[in-house]
């Protein structure tokens, strides 16, 4: 398995909305590789006839009847957002 | 009040019992509130007053005080009025500050969160508080439960109840070192990989990860959704199997939960007799200090001596439990934790003017250097050239584990080994090198990879420092699990 660069860091970072500075990117490169390094180990396993795990306890398609429950008022709920108007959140303007 | 006995008291008396002294069992607490001897209000006050009181262990981010005098008052007057408050009359508890709960913000110790107000409360929280038990403070934890110290928090390191240039473990240290100097009988923390048992283990106290979706995990902060679990700490296994009692069950707000025992968590069977029980040889490896190994081993003796059949088991693929979880736990946190993203929730980084620029910075700014490193590195294993190499491989591992989990315990009733590798380390210590402070988690991960029930109980002192013993049972026997503990814990005391 290659090794990470720099670059993938970087890219990895894009990908993750993350912003690094030269000295972030640099710990987080050697953190990283140790860590991806570590897990690297599996790569050895015989796994030969077994199927993936996600889910454990054994549930699968649990329903609920679709009913609507009352909680909170719409303005009580928008108090937590940075902003808001017209009982909606704001965001940023998307096209620029 | 008792003082914190000074650590080389503690060493010679070799005993945990001089911590045991502010609160009685829950029951009894309970029950004095229901029959008026004592009031609500007044171990709501105590239980303030200890946190007060014990401030410079950092243990607490905020207090719901106003709404915990609220509450106790309502609770004395139901018991005044003749009606039954509850199981847990009166009790007051600290939940981690990953759990919603009214009173308070909820900041899940980071910077991203601080400012949120909790829109409704956790599932757990409803039904302590339907039980008549009283939220008094949220505790300290590793900011989102992202570690094993509480130096992860974004605000401050919570300190060991036993010796302060010490962690308490993690990531729910805050409540553990609660519990263990008596803030209040019981407390909530969350366990992914460790974050119950780890704290409970340094900081002397009954920390229980219960079966994977026995508690409903609605309105708790998501870490790794396969894995986490909520457990209580306590002094006591009695105190933690009510706590259970009143926690357990189906929940519709969270998909994940199981029925129930049909039978009281508490009431429980302290026998050891004719048990069968394992020593997990990867948890009791060659690494191991020699002072935990022991405790663990005096206490092994004593249920042998009670008459448990000891056998050794291995369980031989937990050696790459670590390594597992490291892959799927990160993959799942960079999923959970991109609702992160500057709008939605109170922090925002004000300078950007679009969009895109907005989550960028908003991440950058609000989350820590450990909530960064596990979205990249989960990033990283979800990745469309990296998939199969290590997000399926860990999922194939952690298929090999379950099955020789499941092996191992037709063979067994119970898995016993350490909890920690070694005893509460430094402050500093592990901090600046992450994969060493994943090692912590060395024996843990693998309870969790499983979905099955673990408990760290204490069984004694090494050179001043608590130790725990874990012990592990199979899915949905909480119940056995918490009489063998039960058991355990008389037989240290004894």
């Amino acid at each position: 398995m290659a090794k990470l660069s720099k670059d993938d860091v970087l890219k990895l970072a894009r990908l993750s909305k993350l912003e690094l500075t030269d000295l972030q990117l640099e710990k987080f490169t050697k953190e990283l590789e140790a860590i991806v390094g570590y897990v690297e180990q599996l790569q050895e396993v015989d796994v030969t006839g077994l199927e993936p795990t996600s889910q454990v306890n054994g549930l699968t398609n649990v329903m609920r009847p679709d009913e609507v429950r009352q909680y909170q008022t719409p303005e009580e709920l928008l108090k937590n957002a940075p902003d808001a108007e017209s009982g909606h959140i704001k965001t940023k303007r998307i096209i620029v | 009040m008792p003082q914190m006995p000074r650590a080389g008291i503690l060493k010679l008396s070799g005993s945990l019992s001089n911590f045991m002294a502010v609160w009685k069992p829950i029951t009894e607490l309970a029950a004095d509130v229901r029959s008026g001897s004592a009031s609500a209000r007044e171990l709501v006050q105590r239980a303030l007053d200890a946190i007060e009181k014990k401030q410079e262990y950092q243990a607490i981010i905020t207090t719901t005080k106003q709404r915990a005098l609220e509450r106790a008052e309502h609770i004395d007057a139901m018991a005044a009025a003749g009606k039954d408050p509850g199981q847990l009359a009166g009790v007051p508890f600290i939940a981690k500050d990953n759990f919603l709960v009214f009173g308070a913000e909820m900041t899940a110790a980071s910077n991203m969160l601080r400012g949120f107000v909790p829109p409704y409360q956790s599932t757990a929280i409803e039904k302590l508080e339907a039980a008549g038990a009283i939220c008094v403070a949220k505790a300290n934890l590793d900011a989102f439960a992202h570690g094993s110290s509480t130096e992860n928090s974004d605000f401050f390191t919570t300190l060991n109840p036993y010796d302060k240039t010490r962690v308490p473990g993690g990531s729910s240290g805050g409540s553990a070192t609660a519990v263990a100097l008596e803030m209040a009988p019981f407390a909530l923390g969350t366990d992914t990989g460790s974050s119950v048992r780890l704290p409970a283990a340094f900081c002397g106290v009954v920390g229980l990860k219960p079966t994977y979706g026995l508690v409903s995990r609605s309105g708790v902060v998501a870490m790794a959704s396969s894995l986490d679990v909520i457990g209580p700490l306590a002094k006591t296994v009695d105190d933690a199997a009510i706590v259970l009692e009143v926690m357990a069950g189906r929940d519709d707000l969270d998909g994940t939960t199981i029925e129930r025992d049909k039978l009281p968590y508490t009431d429980l069977s302290a026998s050891v007799k004719g048990c069968k029980i394992g020593i997990l040889k990867e948890y009791m490896d060659e690494h191991l200090d020699a002072g935990v190994r022991g405790q663990i081993d005096k206490a092994i003796a004593s249920l042998r001596q009670e008459g448990a059949e000891i056998v050794e088991v291995s369980v031989p693929t937990l050696t790459l439990s670590l390594a597992v979880y490291y892959i799927l736990c990160p993959a799942e946190v960079s999923s959970n934790l991109s609702r992160y993203d500057g709008q939605r929730y109170p922090f925002s980084d004000g300078s950007a003017t679009d969009l895109d620029t907005s989550y960028t910075r908003s991440r950058s700014n609000g989350f820590g250097d450990e909530a960064k490193r596990r979205i990249m590195i989960g990033t990283h294993v979800l990745s469309s050239g990296y998939y199969d190499a290590y997000y399926e491989k860990a999922q194939l591992v952690r298929t090999k584990i379950i099955n020789e989990f499941n092996k191992a315990f037709e063979r067994v009733d119970f898995l016993i080994g350490a909890v920690s590798p070694t005893p509460p380390f430094k402050i500093g210590e592990k901090s600046q090198d992450p994969l060493e402070m994943y090692l912590a988690d060395l024996f843990m991960t693998g309870s969790n990879l499983a979905g099955n029930a673990s408990i760290s109980v204490p069984v004694g002192m090494s050179e001043g420092l608590p130790v725990g013993m874990q012990i592990l049972a199979p899915q949905g026997k909480d119940r056995d699990l918490l009489g063998i503990s039960k058991a355990v814990e008389g037989l240290v005391a004894s």
